[in-house]
């Protein structure tokens, strides 16, 4: 891979990707484990002629991005737990609003201020539901710093593709560990840019009205066009309705527009997994102790593979169901009481039960442990 | 080469997460290897035992942990009496005596020598003893070559601390050398 070789922190391999995907404009509140990425970002934004703004909390944080992206900026915030709790209101503005953003959560500890330095997954129904209403939500996650590079390119061209806000769900094992990074040539991976409306000046610009293939084009906010942006539910021209039919076609498109092109949204990675008979399914820095137990049963001869989820919501329900047929055990690994893990559950027929291998008290699950509840669950003994 | 696990443990200060950055980031870019660096992060990281794990290998790294460590360094009592006892059995401990006195025997390699002395009589700042730290530990195990270690600091150390950095880095090099000297018919060959 052609490509500039560097070592560096998971936060920065973050930054790397933001700047990769043309991010201008980052309002924040720094909090632990997030807070290199608004340290690097306050130096690197600056001098190509960027934004950086340090708010007065979370709140503003995600109102002021919101802002920015109407402008026609490429935007994002970045957070752990407590502040991302403070953001779902403003999330949900912009869910509803259609306003390109990206919100990056290096989950730690909670719930409440929690265990601030501490590893955590515990913020994936967060990020599904934390904002009230029927809505639809793009999440991403990575194990490594290469793809959590990759996948931050992606948040922002999928935040762009379909006009939502896209989460990074990270977590503080990821962002705070060092390791290598290849930071492509620009143009060797695609960037996705704003869809500008050709609505001429001076003609009515309709900001809700979908194109034949479903995309709403933009107009920078203050520019050729005078448009109104509600949280409301709203009509084609941007202004409140009530309208029961205006609603229902509202609130399914919202949801639509993501849920029917989960598969296109689903991003996953399979680690031996063409004959295993034991299959895990993890994400974030959980995969990592997955993939190294994997690789230690296979020297053995074992046959175990690993399902590696990049894209949480929505949830990849199909692939995880098909590549779940013919297992004789399914055992999700993760950082929490089960969040995933019940996702797993509502659409695996087959094997009939999946089971759970997780930590919640801040220390990253390890190798041993996993392979202790597998040992477990096949009625081994530990 | 097989993967190395390094545990470097201290206080807060003493600059063992530097240290460890800074070995691992030559094994990276300038030895082609795969590393991966990580370090305890919390109210300890202000004066209590600090620590960073460092994990080298030819192969990808994935769990990024270090649970018992290849090579452990000890820079002070408190370090050693909360790690000394997860080295790996044949393991390397490396401890400064003017910071470590050994309480108990180990199943491993206890190399103790005087870094801080050799600072402080040489240079008389404290602050590179974790650079002179480094320079012993490599010299004792060969796991990357002085010259990466070289160029990652000319890369990251401002110009007005570079000079005194190099000569830390040497002055390590130099004991691990004389131990190594003093050592030959014992298992104490750099493991190349």
């Amino acid at each position: 891979m052609r490509g500039n070789v560097r070592f560096m922190q998971g936060n920065e391999a973050i930054v790397e990707g933001a700047l990769y995907a043309g991010l201008h404009f980052y309002a924040g509140y720094p909090i632990t484990p997030s807070t290199e990425i608004a340290e690097i970002l306050s130096e690197r934004l600056p001098m190509i002629g960027g934004k950086f703004v340090q708010m007065e909390d979370e709140i503003a944080s995600m109102c002021a991005i919101i802002g920015a992206s109407l402008t026609g900026f490429k935007v994002m915030t970045a957070t752990s737990g407590p502040g991302f709790s403070l953001m779902q209101e403003a999330i949900g503005y912009a869910i509803m609003t259609e306003v390109p953003s990206v919100v990056v959560n290096v989950q730690r500890g909670g719930p409440g201020t929690g265990l601030p330095t501490s590893v955590a997954q515990g913020d994936v129904m967060q990020a599904r539901w934390g904002t009230h209403g029927d809505h639809s939500i793009i999440a991403l996650t990575a194990s490594n710093l290469q793809d959590a590079f990759y996948v931050t390119v992606d948040a922002f061209n999928l935040a762009e593709t379909f006009r939502t806000p896209v989460i990074l769900l990270f977590d503080e094992v990821v962002a705070h560990m060092r390791e290598k990074v290849v930071i492509p040539q620009p143009g060797d991976i695609e960037v996705v840019e704003r869809l500008r409306t050709s609505v001429p000046e001076g003609t009515n610009y309709h900001p809700y009205l979908m194109r034949e293939d479903g995309r709403l084009p933009m107009s920078d906010f203050g520019g050729k066009h005078r448009y109104n942006v509600t949280g409301l539910v709203h009509d084609m021209w941007g202004f409140p309705s009530s309208d029961p039919k205006v609603a229902y076609d509202l609130i399914h498109h919202l949801v639509d527009k993501l849920e029917h092109r989960a598969d296109f949204i689903a991003r996953y990675k399979e680690h031996y997994t063409e004959d295993a008979e034991v299959l895990l399914i993890s994400y974030g820095s959980s995969a990592r102790s997955a993939l190294q137990m994997v690789e230690d049963r296979r020297k053995r001869g074992v046959k175990v593979g690993l399902l590696e989820l990049q894209s949480l919501w929505p949830f990849p329900g199909k692939t995880v169901r098909k590549k779940c047929v013919g297992r004789s055990h399914v055992l999700v690994v993760e950082m929490n009481m089960g969040q995933i893990c019940q996702e797993v559950k509502k659409v695996v027929s087959e094997p009939e039960q999946v089971f759970l291998a997780n930590r919640f008290d801040g220390v990253l699950i390890s190798p041993t442990e996993i392979l202790q509840q597998l040992n477990m669950i096949q009625g081994k003994g530990v | 080469m097989n993967t190395k696990r390094i545990v470097f443990s201290g206080s807060g200060g003493q600059g063992v997460i530097t240290a460890a950055i800074i070995l691992a980031e030559a094994a990276v870019i300038y030895e082609g290897l795969n590393s991966l660096q990580t370090q305890s992060y919390g109210p300890e990281a202000r004066g209590g035992a600090t620590r960073a794990d460092v994990i080298i290998s030819d192969e990808p790294i994935h769990y990024p942990k270090v649970i018992n460590p290849d090579i452990l360094v000890c820079l002070t009592q408190e370090a050693y009496n909360k790690y000394s006892g997860i080295i790996r059995p044949g393991g390397l401990l490396l401890t400064d005596s003017h910071y470590v006195k050994q309480e108990w025997k180990i199943d491993a390699r206890h190399v103790e020598l005087g870094m801080y002395r050799a600072i402080m009589e040489k240079i008389g700042k404290p602050i590179v003893l974790n650079i002179c730290m480094l320079g012993t530990m490599i010299g004792l195990t060969g796991l990357v070559s002085t010259e990466s270690i070289m160029r990652v600091l000319e890369t990251k150390i401002p110009d007005d601390f570079l000079e005194i950095n190099k000569r830390a880095l040497e002055i390590g090099m130099q004991l691990a050398d004389s131990h190594n000297s003093k050592h030959v018919s014992s298992n104490a060959q750099p493991e190349a």
